[in-house]
């Protein structure tokens, strides 16, 4: 597959501070590509720079192989990260008003349709829930029926089925073909919708990759996790001398605030085996993969949202 | 032009709905109109005002109650005489004066100078109807409503536009910074003109005021003249992205301009520097225009240089306000 976007060695500074420090990607066409990376990362500076919003401080973005230009706001849908709009419209003259912005449109009907709006279209734009706004702002990144769309966390303060639901509008917009640049906190969206995602900290990309190579790349073994107040007390000694106790078969053990004890492990088999002839109650033993937060913390030792 | 017009009619119905800030666009000027207007409706100053030709050395110059303006055009000093503007002229070199004999205060005036033993003063008489201060006064608040619609709505609209995002919004679309300023002035524009004509209607009904010139050219001049004003205002918004600091910007600029466009009292007899500010600022072209053809019935080429002064202004302030415009 071909690259429609390319970054080069993008820098952007803010006075001394260095919001992107020199990072370089491509994104393929027709792929959801996805931003993860916590609060001040860099990723509102990259997709800005990639939308032709800021200027970088050096470092260049082709589109098709040219470096964008004023004609580029006409091929690319925006939702950005913190936005208004104009007061006293309503969604359907928002719409249109945004739509005369541009040579060619999409469908109007269509993209209400799609983006679910008919039930909120004569209402003023100010007086929307969350989910709703977020659905409109789509619809208007939408709106000239664009090859590639940017999206700045556009699920971020939404409950779980709004998100959920916004979900499958993003969905909707890949089967079209069309290129999804996305940024997230949230994980579990970017497992459920990206197809290569880059992970970055402090302007720099920590990890680039398919979400699920990229955790087989980093992790081979899975976690078994029980609550400490179940382990024996002798079990409890062991695991936090896990060198002096070879014999039971794991990598790393960790205490965490919530009260459980996680143990990372290429063996399960051997692992509960072992825990069981410590007398251990398995009755509340968990097992799970590692995820992308896991993967997260792993690389930069901090959480995604602190 | 597609886009110019998709803003273009987005800003109107925005504000058309803002029904706080449109009914407070027609009140404000009517209410102050209708306020002088009864303020002034027994219409006299207390002073006796007496134009003096040159120098007077005379008891009469003694006089309490008499305000003595130095005069230096002859001719410009009898049509205040014809207006009721001023009670009395003197020209002491040649022992005469002049004095509307449909005045009242112009024949107590008259009287005091021949007590005061100025009875070798000869006489001449000159008649016209008294421009009440009312009639003065409409081109001035007329022109300032102007002013203050102008600086106020487009200033603080686009601070705000640009504050809140709206303005980065419409950055990340093919709009280009010319078309929004344009849509802009022309919503403005349109808005400005219709309340300025309805206030005018209003007013005319109720008040009556004189009007001796042509509605074309006043229309012309009112305006050139928003368009200068909203231009200064495009200019003070260009990249401010605090309501606070536009706020004070802007009525640091519209309170001295209020104050120095001879709005409210006559410039004349100011000292020079203010007469100079004075002719720096675009309202004091309005005003000054707008009255010549209402009150005097000039044409267009009587005012000309007053159109010259807001043409060139309009063009420097949109000239400056579109280069340092920035959308964040
Ligand atoms: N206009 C600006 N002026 C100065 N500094 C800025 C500006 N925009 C961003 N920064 C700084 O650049 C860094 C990166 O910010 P950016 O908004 O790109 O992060 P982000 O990854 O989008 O964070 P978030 O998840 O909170 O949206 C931060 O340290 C931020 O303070
Ligand atoms: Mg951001």
């Amino acid at each position: 597959m071909t690259s429609i976007l390319k970054v080069n060695s993008l820098t952007k500074n803010f006075q001394t501070n260095i919001a992107v420090n020199d990072i370089s990607f491509q994104i393929k066409k027709g792929q959801c590509f996805g931003m993860l990376g916590p609060n001040g990362a860099g990723k509102t500076t990259t997709i800005e720079i990639m939308e032709g919003i800021t200027q970088p401080t050096s470092g260049e973005v082709f589109y098709k192989g040219k470096p964008i230009g004023h004609l580029f706001r006409e091929q690319c849908g925006i939702q950005f990260q913190h936005t208004a709009l104009q007061d006293f419209l309503s969604v359907r003259e928002t719409l249109k008003l945004f739509a005369g912005l541009y040579p060619k449109t999409s469908d109007l009907d269509d993209l209400i349709q799609r983006c679910n709006l008919e039930s909120f279209l004569d209402s003023d734009n100010r007086k929307l829930s969350g989910g709703q706004r977020q659905r409109m702002l789509l619809a208007i990144a939408l709106i000239n029926d664009p090859e590639i769309v940017f999206l700045d966390e556009p699920t971020t303060g939404l409950d779980p089925q709004a998100r959920h639901n916004f979900w499958d509008l993003i969905k909707n917009v890949l089967s079209r073909g069309t290129t999804i640049i996305l940024s997230t906190h949230y994980m579990e969206e970017a497992a459920e919708l990206c197809d290569e995602i880059i992970i970055m900290d402090r302007g720099h990309i920590i990890a680039q990759g398919p979400p699920n190579q990229l955790l087989q790349q980093h992790f081979n073994e899975q976690l078994v996790r029980i609550p400490e107040q179940k382990l024996p007390k002798t079990s409890i000694e062991k695991l936090k001398q896990p060198d002096d106790f070879q014999h039971i078969l794991f990598q790393s053990t960790s205490f965490q605030n919530d009260g459980w004890v996680e143990i990372s492990t290429t063996d399960v088999n051997k692992t509960i085996s072992n825990l069981i002839r410590d007398g251990v109650d398995l009755n509340f033993l968990q097992i799970r993969q590692r995820n992308l937060e896991d993967l997260f913390l792993e690389l930069t030792g901090k959480g995604l949202r602190e | 032009m597609k886009r110019f017009l998709a803003i273009l009619h987005a800003r109107n119905l925005e504000f058309i709905r803002d029904r706080a800030a449109l009914s407070w666009g027609f009140l404000f000027p009517t209410a102050l109109m209708m306020g002088f207007a009864l303020l002034f409706s027994n219409g006299d100053q207390e002073l006796y005002k007496v134009g003096i030709l040159g120098e007077l050395n005379h008891p009469f110059h003694e006089s309490r109650y008499i305000n003595f303006i130095s005069v230096k055009n002859i001719e410009q000093a009898i049509t205040k005489v014809e207006r009721h503007q001023l009670d009395l002229l003197i020209d002491p070199k040649q022992l005469r004066y002049w004095v509307n004999s449909s005045s009242p205060s112009g024949y107590v005036a008259e009287q005091m100078l021949k007590a005061s033993g100025g009875k070798t003063f000869k006489e001449n008489n000159v008649s016209g109807k008294e421009i009440r201060y009312i009639d003065w006064l409409i081109p001035g608040v007329l022109g300032m409503n102007m002013m203050f619609s102008a600086l106020f709505g487009i200033g603080f609209v686009i601070v705000r536009y640009r504050k809140n995002g709206v303005l980065k919004r419409l950055k990340g679309t093919p709009l280009t910074a010319t078309e929004f300023l344009m849509a802009q002035i022309v919503s403005r524009l349109i808005l400005i003109l219709f309340v300025s004509t309805t206030v005018y209607i209003g007013c005319h009904l109720i008040l009556n005021f004189s009007m001796y010139g042509s509605y074309i050219s006043l229309f012309l001049v009112f305006t050139l003249g928003s368009l200068a004003m909203i231009a200064l205002g495009l200019l003070v918004a260009s990249r401010l992205k605090s309501d606070e600091l536009a706020a004070g910007i802007t009525n640091a600029i519209s309170i001295p301009m209020m104050l120095l466009s001879g709005v409210w009292f006559s410039l004349e007899g100011s000292p020079q520097w203010i007469t100079f500010i004075s002719k720096l600022l675009p309202l004091t072209h309005v005003v000054d225009a707008s009255r010549a053809i209402m009150l005097d019935g000039a044409s267009l080429i009587d005012v000309s240089h007053h159109i010259v002064a807001l043409i060139a202004m309009m063009l420097l302030f949109l000239f400056l306000g579109v280069k340092l415009f920035r959308w964040e």
